[in-house]
């Protein structure tokens, strides 16, 4: 393996969160009824012409922008012609040789180093239908004898983002793409261009890899398509560059092809070959006049880009005080915009991490989830840390408050009435406690008069117990030793 | 020597899943050559400082505000398709070299 050296590319496609799709006025709900958000212009009938949707080529720009992108002056749409039913028309408007944003580039953290992963182009289409197979096994196209075609998603604006070639990174390359795709995932998220659901297929990834010696040319790629999640992204570099290693590593040779990546094995197959690729005939689109996007607009938008992820990240760590390598696990755990949140809402930025690094990243980890999907706000967050800082909560005991909140029972104080919860603060009471203990184990009393401090744990655990746990066994343990001193 | 060859055509009948004889595909390819012919005659006359047409009126620009506009109902949609099921548009199998 250590005998190759990786290229990479990245070619992620976006739907973006416009209410309408790209050419025509139909909604974009996610999940709706199938073919219940279809027109004309997108299920393709004669005579219907497509108009291009301003918000779309504005987010377009402000992602070329933020990817230090330079905008095109002049461009077109481009007509991409195939036989396929996901598209009515028979051809899908996208752009070919006229993109709208070119040369950029993305800086991404990835151990230590810093890697600028070069953007090669940013251009605009539409996306396709949805068609389900049926006939074969689990919906796949492979068997099946019909397909049934759901045309909502014909037409959504898609953007693609496809970056140059990565070199050079060796075995850190699929944590390069990872890492790639996560600050691109970020900074989409921050641009409010899109809600960048991998699960729901709103941001998906090809993921291209070769092999060649060291001081050689780069050898053959393969596409990996069907990278569904971070994770899979990879996953999906490093089963691809074992794959190659090992035909490599037995005289053979990769053939240029599209391979599948499968969720469940993480493994790659062959797909359709590039050879029997469609020839797609592309020409500028007769139905669309050209884009001329006026350079005042784009520094207009250019001045109103928002702090990208990776700068706000540095900001933080300087407010925050966090080490680098505190930092890189608030940042794994996806619990910047948390811990931020959290701060803002009063807490300190210690606290916050505690909380969300600790006992909730616990849950979310058992839950399978992601730290955002919990039923805890960085609101909630910070006002159980009040209570215990008020002394009204003991770690313990906050523990308790906070699995009713995450159970639904509401804010970390409605849970405290609801359930009861206090710290018995109350020294009258807890003293009544102590001395009830120290009555009932005259033994263990006798032995912390005569210094022997730590067998106060009985008594401390006798107290703890009457008190149902809603004490401080600090205070219960001070407030023993004074009694029997 | 001619614009487009008997197999090009044949592979661009392919391609758009026309149905082509052999007989047609003889009298096609004559007849594309002589168009393809009659349009490249324009390269003798273009200059330079003049630039490719790709449409006909000088306009940029044509966009549409993001709001929403009614569309058909599904059940207009599918009444249009050769068949359909399951509120969905009914295909025969495709791609079949995949499969």
């Amino acid at each position: 393996m250590a005998t190759y050296e990786p290229v990479i590319g990245l070619e992620t496609h976006v739907e973006l969160g416009t209410n309408t799709k790209m050419f025509c006025g139909c909604p974009t709900v996610f999940g709706a009824e199938p073919n219940t958000q279809v027109c004309p212009v997108c299920l393709g009938l004669p005579g219907s012409l497509p108009v291009a949707n301003k918000a779309a080529i504005e987010a377009t720009i402000r992602i070329g922008l933020a990817l230090n992108c330079s905008i095109a002056t002049w461009c077109r749409f481009a007509r991409k012609n195939y036989f396929y039913p996901d598209m009515p028309k028979n051809f899908q408007i996208s752009q070919y040789d006229e993109p709208l944003c070119v040369d950029g580039y993305l800086d991404v953290d990835v151990d230590g180093q810093t890697i600028r992963v070069g953007i090669e182009r940013v251009h605009l289409e539409e996306d396709t239908g949805k068609t389900l197979h049926i006939g074969g096994a689990t919906g796949r196209i492979h068997g099946a004898t019909e397909s049934l075609v759901d045309y909502n998603r014909a037409g959504i604006p898609l953007v693609e983002i496809v970056t140059k070639p990565v070199a050079g990174t060796g075995q850190l390359a699929p944590a390069v793409a990872r890492a790639y795709v996560t600050e691109l995932r970020d900074l989409l998220r921050t641009l409010d261009v899109s809600d960048v659901r991998m699960e729901q297929g709103s941001m998906r990834c090809d993921v291209n890899t070769s092999l060649n010696k060291p001081g050689e040319e780069w050898g053959t790629r393969t596409e990996t398509k069907n990278v569904n999640s971070l994770r899979s992204v990879e996953r999906a570099v490093r089963s691809e560059m074992l794959r190659q290693a090992s035909v490599l590593d037995a005289g053979g040779s990769i053939t240029q092809e599209t391979r599948h990546f499968h969720e469940d094995t993480g493994d790659t197959t062959s797909g359709r070959s590039k050879e029997t690729a469609t020839d797609y005939r592309y020409f500028p689109e007769p139905d669309l006049v050209p884009l001329a996007p006026d350079p005042a607009w784009v520094e207009t938008l250019k001045a109103a880009l928002p702090e990208t992820p990776r700068a706000r990240r540095a900001r933080l760590q300087q407010e925050w005080r966090v080490s680098d390598h505190d930092l890189q696990s608030i940042v794994n755990a996806g619990a910047v915009e948390l811990i931020e949140a959290t701060v803002a809402a009063g807490a300190t930025p210690d606290a916050a991490r505690k909380w969300w690094l600790g006992e909730l990243a616990r849950r979310a980890n058992n839950d399978g989830v992601e730290l955002s999907a919990l039923a805890v706000t960085p609101a909630d967050v910070a006002e159980l840390q009040q209570l215990v800082d008020a002394g009204k909560l003991t770690d313990k005991l906050a523990r308790q408050v906070l699995e009713g909140t995450l159970a639904g029972e509401g804010s970390p104080s409605a849970v405290m009435a609801a359930r009861g919860v206090e710290v018995v603060s109350d020294t009258g009471a807890l003293t009544a406690a102590v001395d009830e203990a120290i009555a009932a184990n005259p033994d263990v009393a006798a032995k912390i008069r005569e210094g022997k401090v730590a067998a106060a744990g009985v008594l401390v655990g006798a107290v703890m117990k009457a008190t149902r746990g809603q004490a401080d066994a600090k205070t219960v343990r001070d407030l023993i030793v004074s009694r029997l001193s | 020597m001619a614009a487009i060859s008997r197999d090009e055509v044949a592979h661009l009948a392919r391609l758009s899943r026309l149905a082509v004889t052999e007989d047609e595909l003889d009298m096609f390819a004559g007849q594309l050559d002589v168009i393809l012919q009659s349009v490249a005659r324009i390269g003798d006359v273009a200059a330079a400082d003049i630039p490719p047409t790709s449409h006909s009126v000088p306009l940029t620009n044509v966009l549409r505000e993001d709001v929403v506009v009614p569309g058909i109902s599904r059940e207009d949609a599918l009444a249009m398709a050769p068949d359909s099921a399951e509120d969905r548009f009914r295909v025969p199998r495709i791609l079949e070299e995949e499969a």
